[in-house]
């Protein structure tokens, strides 16, 4: 569509085509190598569910069972494609869209909706998935992330030779954090550190309202090397490609070469979250046009092509996908107000006696509406 | 019991050295810390001793510093920072209000960032813009985070080893205008079960009977030397040092006030919407009937801080208090 700047859909490292066909790229294709069938079905599986996870997520909104919803349409394969390609060591820092992320992390997605429906702020348990909480504020965790790998390096748990062992950290974000100061200074600390921390930027073209014509005038990915940082510019809508950069760059990151800064060019099909209404600032044309790049379909065919994907298969996933939406349905209604008291509760890690007070003063004012001698 | 005549910074100095000893996982990270050991040297010498990797001298960016700490300490570690002066820490301030200080909570409990944040604080240095400001009500206001000042050699060494065994986030703030003060240090006294809810509480430094005296950090000598001049005058002064500004240790200011009647609080801040005025809130609810005046503040202005020829006009003076001592006792 365009040639030059930021939107510039030329040069992308791509590895199967809209039509689902393999190409061939020197340094690529031998990180894809090991994708067989059941490694590409598996992807495709995880595509199909998180679609549906996210379809079914944007039913309850509408439905009245979730406040908002941040849709992931459109970005299955750079999510799918990045997260197949981490080992269960490697820690995970999601911005808020990643749901597709989330799930190949083996995440129980209904988790995922506690914050979007108002009963928590976060809803996993970081450690049990070596995923770190949604970061609502932009930008703010490619720092937590870098840090993390600056841990990870006095742990000593970079360059050991073992495969079980060596770690590396992934920072996921937009095309709008870019231009946030912690983000660079993020970029700056990994860069002087050498940190082992890859930098996955879903350029999705818009941030909210904003095209990425309004974040940079060059390709996000040439801000990687101003820093030291090596990127790669990857057609996000690509699983198989968006599989073999981020495999580079975790190895990079987990044998000691640092950062790696990926822009992973995709497109957000949906509204930035269910309070968006993007007819007032981009074209049908242009929303049909990446229609018609849609990443699944471009992996389906590619599997149908090569006897990857029979009916049977076809349908079972479709079986699964079905299950997994009623499963985060039923999941999510069942989900009740929480205690009015939890809001006092893990406000500080010690003894508070501030936290306390207001929190023993406000019960005694809830009970005082009850009749007397009634009990809560 | 060994006891050294220490000044605060070398306190400061003494209780980081004894963190890093104890800790391997205590982590200094600031701008100029490592050789030159921090603009006021506070850290001098601790690069030499534990290595670059554990006394980290940062790339220049405060929002870089808190938020690499903060993923260092979900990866188990405990991140001291310096930030080089009170009017440099705003940079951060994001990370600290929105991701430190919420961290523990939005995991419910999952979570927590044992990170210290040292900040030379307060006026009377002589210094340019931004080298001489007092921002703890902007801390205090923030669920989560602990705000502590010590100020005495003593406290400095002892408070800093309890903030670092802290769970919780700590806004260590340090009277950069007493840094040269010097005090015995009792240097076995270390962080002991009781030192994370004791980092919370205030002291009673001298008791009296007429006009109790609220201060900390910085003015708390001020307001010794109040207590001094006014027992001249035949007025007994109570001095309570409160060490930490959230939470802040009502029980001990109203115990006092419930005796003598009067509060005076003494900070360096702006008295507008600072933690006198939160005392005196507090004080109002809960000892009306006990108070033979109304609460009186002495602090900074409503007005940015000024130049340096100006300041002592603008902190809290020995003068200002005991103006405030005699108008409390007027009523």
């Amino acid at each position: 569509m365009t040639q030059h700047g930021p939107l510039a859909d030329a040069g992308l490292v791509q590895l199967l085509t809209p039509a689902g066909e393999r190409v061939d790229h020197p340094d690529y294709s031998p990180r894809a190598a090991g994708l067989d069938g059941p490694a590409l079905r598996a992807m495709y599986r995880d595509m199909v569910l998180v679609r549906a996870f996210d379809n079914e997520a944007t039913s309850l909104q509408r439905q009245g069972e979730l406040g908002l919803w941040a849709q992931c349409l459109g970005q299955e394969a750079a999510q799918i494609g990045s997260a197949h390609a981490l080992a269960t060591q490697d820690y995970v820092f999601p911005s808020y869209r990643e749901h597709g992320v989330l799930l190949a992390r083996g995440m129980d997605m209904a988790r995922v909706l506690r914050l979007f429906r108002g009963v928590d702020h976060g809803g996993w348990d970081p450690a049990d998935y070596n995923t770190q909480l949604y970061t609502l504020v932009i930008g703010s965790h490619a720092l937590h992330a870098t840090g993390y790998a600056m841990g990870v390096q006095r742990d000593g748990l970079v360059g050991t030779g073992d495969p079980a062992r060596d770690t590396a950290v992934v920072a996921y974000f937009g095309d709008g954090a870019t231009a946030q100061g912690d983000t660079n200074e993020a970029l700056v600390f990994a860069a002087v550190n050498n940190a082992p921390v890859v930098f996955f930027c879903q350029n999705n073209q818009w941030a909210i309202s904003e095209p990425t014509t309004h974040q940079a005038r060059v390709t996000l990915a040439e801000r990687g090397p101003g820093f030291g940082i090596p990127s790669v510019r990857v057609d996000g809508n690509d699983v198989i490609a968006s599989y073999a950069v981020m495999d580079e760059a975790l190895e990079r990151a987990r044998t000691g070469g640092g950062p790696t800064f990926i822009e992973a060019f995709t497109y957000r099909m949906g509204a930035h979250t269910t309070s968006d209404d993007p007819t007032k600032y981009r074209s049908a044309a242009e929303e049909e046009y990446w229609r018609q790049r849609d990443p699944i379909e471009r992996l389906r065919l590619h599997l149908h092509a090569s006897g990857e994907l029979d009916e049977a298969q076809s349908a079972e996933i479709e079986a699964q996908a079905t299950e997994l939406a009623e499963r985060v349905r039923h999941a999510t209604k069942a989900l009740g107000r929480p205690e009015t008291g939890s809001m006092f509760e893990h406000v500080y890690a010690s003894e508070n006696g501030l936290v306390a007070a207001e929190s023993a003063w406000f019960t005694e004012y809830e009970d005082s509406f009850l009749p007397a001698g009634g009990a809560r | 019991m060994s006891v050294e005549r220490l000044t605060v910074a070398k306190a400061i100095n003494t209780g980081l050295r004894r963190a890093l000893e104890a800790d391997p996982k205590v982590v200094l990270m600031g701008e100029d810390i490592g050789k030159l050991g921090g603009v006021f040297r506070v850290t001098d010498g601790l690069q030499k001793d534990f290595g670059a990797d554990r006394v980290v001298d940062s790339p220049l960016a405060e929002s870089g510093i808190v938020g690499t700490a903060i993923g260092m300490a979900l990866r188990g570690y405990r991140p001291v920072c310096e930030i080089q002066f009170d009017g440099f820490v705003f940079p951060a301030f994001d990370q600290i209000t929105t991701q430190l200080a919420k961290m523990h909570y939005r995991s419910s409990g999952a979570l927590t960032v044992p990170v210290v944040i040292r900040i030379p604080y307060g006026g009377g240095i002589g210094a340019v813009e931004h080298h001489s400001e007092s921002p703890e009500a902007l801390f205090a206001h923030t669920a989560g985070l602990r705000v502590v000042s010590p100020s005495s050699p003593q406290d400095a060494y002892t408070m800093i080893q309890a903030a670092i065994t802290s769970p919780d986030p700590v806004i260590f703030l340090e009277p950069k205008g007493r840094y040269w003060e010097k005090g015995d240090v009792d240097l076995t006294a270390g962080p002991d079960d009781g030192a994370i809810a004791g980092l919370g509480l205030a002291r009673t430094l001298r008791t009296g009977t007429d006009v109790t005296i609220a201060a900390y950090g910085p003015t708390v000598a001020t307001a010794l030397k109040v207590a001094e001049t006014a027992a001249g005058e035949g007025t007994s002064v109570e001095v309570i040092d409160l060490r930490s500004v959230s939470p802040l240790d009502f029980a001990t200011v109203t115990a006092s006030v419930r005796r003598t009647g009067r509060l005076v609080v003494v900070h360096e801040a702006p008295t507008y919407f600072g933690a006198g005025a939160e005392l005196a809130a507090r004080v109002t609810e809960e000892c009306f009937y006990s108070l033979e005046a109304p609460v009186l503040r002495v602090g900074g202005f409503h007005t940015p801080y000024p130049v340096a020829k100006l300041e002592h006009d603008y902190l809290p003076s020995l003068d200002r208090v005991l103006d405030a001592v005699d108008r409390t006792l007027d009523y």
